[in-house]
């Protein structure tokens, strides 16, 4: 679905009179396979480069050199850009920054009418898409009354009306409630599961990585961890020189394992914690 | 000092088809020196209730008091309170517009009409409280980082000397690090120097490392009110009105079903791996003395 190599990307300060000032390397060479219908990951602090690099996924940036391809279509050729848009839709951490209309129903119909998609095909779209994300009942309401769960949850609707292959979420859930994060977690699971959809998610919440298929840790414009969650938690030294943590379930697991405990590493879930712990008795 | 909020009423768009009660007969007193989280679900009032208690809304009915004297009152000094009880916002950092950090920080102290010397040390001391090193001082704060950016911001709060400091959502958006680091100085802050905090969280996690009251809201009116202890055992009911209780305590619940004699009612890491450690110990003797 997205393959990345040497991805490279310079921030470029100009004075008044167009000399280059300054040049901040944002990506210094990122190299990305993400295949078709995973449910990707990608964790780094702040200014690591998560977010150009998601910017980079639906051609919002250019790169400055390296390859990068999308769904089959390489982003430096220029008849490919509509294209690569539309396979590759982009959510946005504040839900109230992405919805336009005056009405749901609208407001998902967006997209896909700039599209020029027939009215008739624009309706099943919207009523598929709000049903995916459990937001139908809500079609004729107006967006302002909602919680930011349920924003959110519009807002990728919004994007789904557009059929991508493939969603990048940039930290989706910063802003919400423990409720409202929840919903939104379930629902892009729901999509990558009956829909196929290929999830990216760009997050500070370490245990909305745990159901990932496959976790990228960036620090300083590069990738520099990569694997299974259950890895990627088990070398915990090194995940925190990234300012990275763990997610508590794993940490607690951790620590007793420190303090003597005999448990196995990279513990992810409630449930096989209790389990481990029942065999320490 | 202390803020005691008697029967306040909040009303949006008062007389009009979207009127919409914020805030309804919330009694609260908060203490002189008190760490105090907030949490409750978007739209649940959190907002509305800390801006009331620097009278940034005023409150439909009720009475709001500082320190005995009614906020309302004509010849009350809003000014007064409005230095003594520092606000700092959602995304602080989309405020600063300063060319310099340190010139940002000076903003508050300025406009309180203080001398040169004084802005400044104020403002020096104010960066130095939240860890920013001087090295930063004489840059812009749009090249820092996300969560040196809302220290700055933090700081410029500070340098007004509040004696309270209401923080709404400090660490939304932050990387894991950034989160821990925030939350370490806004500790600092309340030990050394006895300030009163107010942190208003989506983190339940957050709250139950760090603060010592715990204050629920829901649609608009007080829910709990006690010890973070206290308020996570009603998990079931956190949930049912859009909150939760820290992962741990989940765990818990889970191992207690299974026969382990652990603590249930704990919300730290390091509390429950202490009583993990205390029950699967406390297992292996009896099992010893069986024996």
């Amino acid at each position: 679905m997205i393959k990345a190599k040497k991805l490279i990307h310079k921030y470029t300060r100009y004075d008044a009179d167009g000399n280059v000032t300054e040049q901040k390397m944002a990506l210094t060479g990122v190299d990305l396979n993400i295949k078709p219908g995973d449910f990707v990951a990608i964790l780094g602090h702040n200014g690591s480069g998560k977010s150009t690099l998601a910017k980079h996924l639906n051609v919002l940036l250019y790169p400055d050199g390296g390859e990068l391809v999308v769904d089959g279509k390489d982003v430096y050729e220029e008849k490919n850009l509509w294209d690569i848009r539309q396979s590759a839709g982009m959510v946005f951490q504040n839900p109230d920054n992405q919805i336009v209309a005056a009405v749901i129903e609208e407001d998902v119909a967006f997209g896909p009418e700039n599209l020029g998609v027939p009215s008739a095909k624009i309706e099943e779209r919207v009523t598929s898409s709000l049903k995916s994300v459990e937001m139908l009942s809500y079609r004729t309401h107006s967006p302002n009354k909602l919680s930011g769960g349920q924003k959110q949850r519009v807002a990728i609707a919004g994007v789904m009306a557009m059929e991508p292959k493939c969603i990048i979420l940039d930290e989706p859930t910063a802003m919400l409630d423990p409720v409202g994060r929840k919903e939104v977690l379930h629902a892009i699971h729901e999509l990558n599961r009956k829909k196929g959809v290929t999830i990216i998610l760009i997050t500070h919440y370490m245990e909305e990585v745990v159901d990932a298929d496959y976790v990228y840790v960036m620090h300083q414009g590069a990738v520099v961890m990569q694997g299974l969650p259950r890895e990627i938690f088990s070398r915990v030294e090194e995940l925190e020189s990234y300012r990275m943590t763990l997610p508590q379930i794993t940490k607690l697991a951790y620590e007793l394992k420190q303090s003597g405990v005999d448990l196995p590493d990279g513990i992810l879930t409630k449930e096989e914690l209790v389990e481990a712990l029942k065999q320490c008795r | 000092m202390s803020i005691e909020l008697k029967h306040i009423h909040y009303v949006y768009s008062a007389g009009t088809a979207y009127e919409k009660h914020a805030l309804d007969d919330i009694n609260l007193t908060i203490n002189d020196g008190e760490f105090i989280g907030i949490v409750g679900h978007t739209g649940s009032g959190k907002s509305t209730l800390i801006q009331h208690m620097n009278g940034l809304i005023k409150a439909s009915g009720g009475e709001l008091l500082y320190d005995g004297e009614n906020i309302y009152a004509k010849d009350f000094s809003m000014k007064e309170l409005r230095n003594r009880v520092g606000l700092v916002f959602q995304y602080p950092e989309h405020q600063l517009f300063e060319a310099t950090v340190f010139e940002d920080v000076c903003f508050g102290p300025k406009n309180q009409g203080l001398s040169d010397e004084e802005v400044k040390a104020r403002a020096s001391a104010a960066l130095q409280s939240v860890g920013l090193s001087e090295k930063y001082y004489e840059q812009s704060p749009f090249e820092l980082s996300g969560g040196q950016k809302r220290r700055v911001a933090i700081a410029g709060v500070l340098a007004m000397e509040p004696k309270m400091l209401i923080l709404d959502e400090p660490t939304a958006g932050l990387d894991p690090k950034g989160r821990d680091e925030i939350l370490d100085q806004i500790q600092k802050l309340h030990r050394e120097r006895g300030l009163t905090i107010i942190l208003v969280s989506h983190s339940m996690e957050d709250v139950a490392n760090y603060v010592e009251r715990l204050i629920v809201m829901d649609k608009g009116s007080v829910k709990y009110d006690g010890t973070p202890r206290e308020v996570f055992a009603h998990a079931r009911e956190l949930e049912q009105i859009g909150l939760a209780a820290p992962q741990v305590t989940y765990l818990l619940a889970q191992l207690a079903e299974e026969g382990f004699a652990v603590d249930s009612t704990a919300i730290t890491v390091e509390e429950a791996k202490q009583s993990i450690l205390a029950a699967l110990h406390g297992q292996n003797r009896s099992e010893g003395t069986t024996i």
